[in-house]
């Protein structure tokens, strides 16, 4: 786009020598190899600026548990649903609006009458509630590292009362545990999220590494970032080693941030979970400690989930093995049929950080 | 088709089925267009009709043809960096005709909804902002109607403005026309009042200037017909840029090739798109123009566009090819991609 500055990171020259040594390493480890990411931004790196095209035959790079919408479970989406339709005004982020509950989404709620807010943060949501002390406002958090630290940023700083939180935020590290230890998945390498390692820190994958053998690379989300991470997890591959780096040392360290950190630690606690479609996590859901309980909507509202079954369709959907890396949203029947982002039946057609939605809209490895 | 809302099978109208894309056109296609396409006389002369969801209509008129279009306008905030609601009214209809061909509209007429409660002032300011605009584009706006809502029965100010021009018979441009080999150009930056409206509303404070092109492009398209063959034409709104070369590649099942180095995005634009994690390429301009263009025309008429105020940065960003029909495709300078239409309203991602 000619008025922008160009960027270091954006330079197709340097990018065209990162493919060539993408090329040598293939043809050194000379079998195919898989990498996961974990990170919608991740994938929408790669497909927003076409690294697929530049990627060797025989390496593959995969979107794993990386979108927070798309592993936040049917029943938490109907608990918001049924939270708006007790009367509450519903805040939340604008990927959470229209991912499908087991009857409905929020936007559906929406229409059929009740108080649903689309706000792009938490202290929006509180400055909601502020503005409207006759209105119960429960903010429907949901999201990683990066978003849980500011809900709970919000929870320490005394919100008024008749703010609540239904917290669906999740917290990655398990996550990539359990995905590692799936039988059928084959992954060779982690690239992680620079953005959740700003917030914990890359030093928090060491023991992972040491448990699983694996390497793992912290990388940013220019086209350059992504490429350079790449060639630095073939280069573990090639040489038959686990290690952990750092590749996006202009903004992550090894410790994080530590306040944030004991911000988050001091309201969440950790807990087992199940995650859309992909499995019951232990210690990957962060819910309230007691000592915020008066902020829980869970305990603030009666709330049962649903029962009686999800839309049949949502049972063709593959999210789940997409999510696992074990699929591309182009092998789902689904896929760009009946489900699409205006109409969409699994939660990765609907986010921006979604598997299926990005290559809706970029192609995932379009044959151009 | 919407899925089911409810237990009991209805089905109802959601946000996505005014935010453009698939829903939009299916709502149209199933409720809209059966009852409408083919009733009257004259319909069989309608050079340019209802079916075709173009910008507007073209029906014979003595030796030349009459251009006709409505366009109802809502925004939130009703002022905004760069424009209103009165100018968006009135250059959103002058527009609609100009990329028909009809560059010198006749009339427009103006339907106010007014709701309760809405300070006079901001009526009186909004009117101002369209007869100003109506000046600047040469028409006069000639008839209208006003009506007043109770509160919360309709959203602070809404305006309904039509046009009618005239266009000689030969001249009338529509949006199905792309021929394998025309170049495709933009007459100016793109997103600025997509991205411009959603930092305004949502109130974030972006350094650097973020204003609205809202403007009438009439004077602009006039040079550009004179200057070359013109095969097709659009304005970027609603969906912006993609969902405008989307529409044209399908209508004309052809493909469209872009260079992303080509097209012009101011910096601060950009680096809002990127906060915001909304493509420039994917929300509404309200002052510019895109077009097909025969190949051996196209620096001709650039060259013309560049002349015009508000065309300084017109750019040929890509051209008509035979493969991939009904799609567009994006070099982005590392590989190939595409660009979709885009759905529903766009939403900042979470993080």
């Amino acid at each position: 786009m000619s008025e922008t500055e160009p960027l270091q990171f954006r330079d197709p020259e340097q990018a065209e020598q990162l493919a060539d040594r993408l090329e040598t390493l293939m043809a050194d480890i000379d079998e195919p190899v898989s990498l996961m990411h974990v990170c919608g931004s991740h994938e929408q790196a790669i497909a927003k600026f076409g690294l697929r095209s530049l990627l060797p035959d025989g390496l593959s790079v995969r979107m794993g548990p990386g979108c927070p919408v798309c592993v936040t479970n049917m029943p938490e989406v109907d608990e918001a649903v049924a939270i708006a339709e007790q009367g509450a005004t519903v805040a939340t982020y604008g990927d959470m609006f229209r991912v499908p509950g087991t009857k409905k989404s929020l936007a559906d709620a929406r229409a059929d009458g009740a108080s649903v807010e689309v706000v792009y943060s938490a202290s929006e949501a509180v400055e909601l509630a502020a503005a409207n002390p006759e209105a119960e406002v429960v903010f429907f958090a949901t999201g990683f590292e990066t978003t849980a630290a500011p809900t709970a940023a919000i929870l320490d700083a005394d919100p008024p009362s008749n703010f609540s939180v239904l917290s669906a935020h999740k917290y990655v590290p398990p996550a990539m545990e359990v995905v590692a230890e799936m039988p059928d998945v084959d992954i060779d390498g982690f690239l992680a999220a620079g953005h959740a390692a700003t917030i914990t820190g890359y030093g928090l994958f060491e023991p992972f590494v040491e448990t699983y053998e694996l390497p793992i690379v912290v990388g940013g989300f220019e086209p350059i970032d992504v490429l350079l991470a790449i060639e630095r997890l073939l280069e573990y591959v090639r040489d038959g080693k686990a290690g952990l780096e750092n590749a996006y040392p202009r903004c992550v360290s090894k410790a994080g941030n530590e306040q944030a950190l004991e911000t988050m630690w001091d309201v969440f606690e950790k807990t087992s979970g199940e995650w859309r479609g992909i499995a019951e996590i232990p210690g990957a859901n962060l819910v309230l400690r007691d000592a915020y309980a008066e902020y829980d909507a869970r305990r603030r509202f009666d709330v049962e989930p649903l029962d009686g079954g999800p839309d049949p369709l949502t049972e063709q959907c593959i999210c789940g093995d997409i999510m696992a890396g074990k699929a591309d949203p182009d092998e789902c029947d689904l896929f760009g049929e009946e489900c699409t982002p205006s109409n969409p039946v699994g939660a990765c057609m609907v986010s921006s950080e979604g598997t299926c939605k990005i290559w809706d809209e970029y192609g995932g490895h379009p044959n151009l | 088709m919407t899925r089911d809302t409810t237990e009991s099978n209805q089905e109802f109208v959601t946000l996505a089925h005014g935010a453009g894309g698939g829903a939009m056109r299916s709502l149209l296609d199933e409720l809209v267009v059966p009852q409408f396409a083919g009733n009257g006389n004259a319909e069989s002369d309608t050079l340019v009709g209802l079916p075709e969801l173009d910008d507007g209509a073209v029906h014979p008129a003595g030796d030349g043809a009459l251009v006709i279009t409505t366009d109802s306008h809502v925004v939130s905030p009703r002022f905004f960096p760069g424009g209103d609601i009165g100018r968006l009214a009135v250059a959103g209809t002058v527009n609609d005709l100009a990329v028909m061909g009809a560059t010198s509209p006749t009339a427009l007429t103006c339907s106010l909804v007014l709701e309760e409660g809405v300070p006079t002032a901001d009526v009186k300011r909004v009117i101002e902002s369209m007869a100003e605009t109506a000046r600047s584009a040469g028409v006069p706006i000639s008839t209208g109607d006003t009506k007043v809502m109770g509160n919360g029965e309709v959203d602070g100010i809404l305006i309904n403005t039509a046009g009618v021009a005239y266009v000689d018979r030969e001249q009338p441009v529509t949006d199905a026309g792309l021929d394998p080999g025309d170049a495709i150009i933009v007459s100016g930056s793109m997103g600025d009042h997509g991205i411009a409206l959603l930092s305004a509303r949502e109130g974030f404070d972006f350094t650097g200037e973020l204003e609205s092109d809202v403007a009438p492009v009439n004077d602009l398209v006039n040079v550009a017909l004179d200057a070359g063959r013109i095969t097709a034409m659009k304005d970027p709104t609603r969906g912006g840029l993609a969902n405008a070369l989307n529409e044209m590649a399908g209508k004309a099942d052809v493909g469209i090739d872009l260079m992303d180095e080509s097209i012009p995005v101011s910096g601060p634009i950009a680096s809002a798109g990127e906060v915001l994690g909304i493509d420039p390429l994917s929300v509404a301009n309200e002052g510019k123009v895109v077009m097909g263009v025969n190949p051996e025309d196209a620096e001709d008429v650039l060259a013309a566009i560049h002349t015009v105020p508000g065309g300084e940065e017109a750019a040929i960003v890509g051209q008509v090819t035979d493969d991939h029909a009904g799609r567009v495709v994006v070099d982005t300078g590392f590989g190939r991609r595409y660009l979709s239409e885009p759905e529903g309203e766009p939403l900042p991602r979470i993080c």
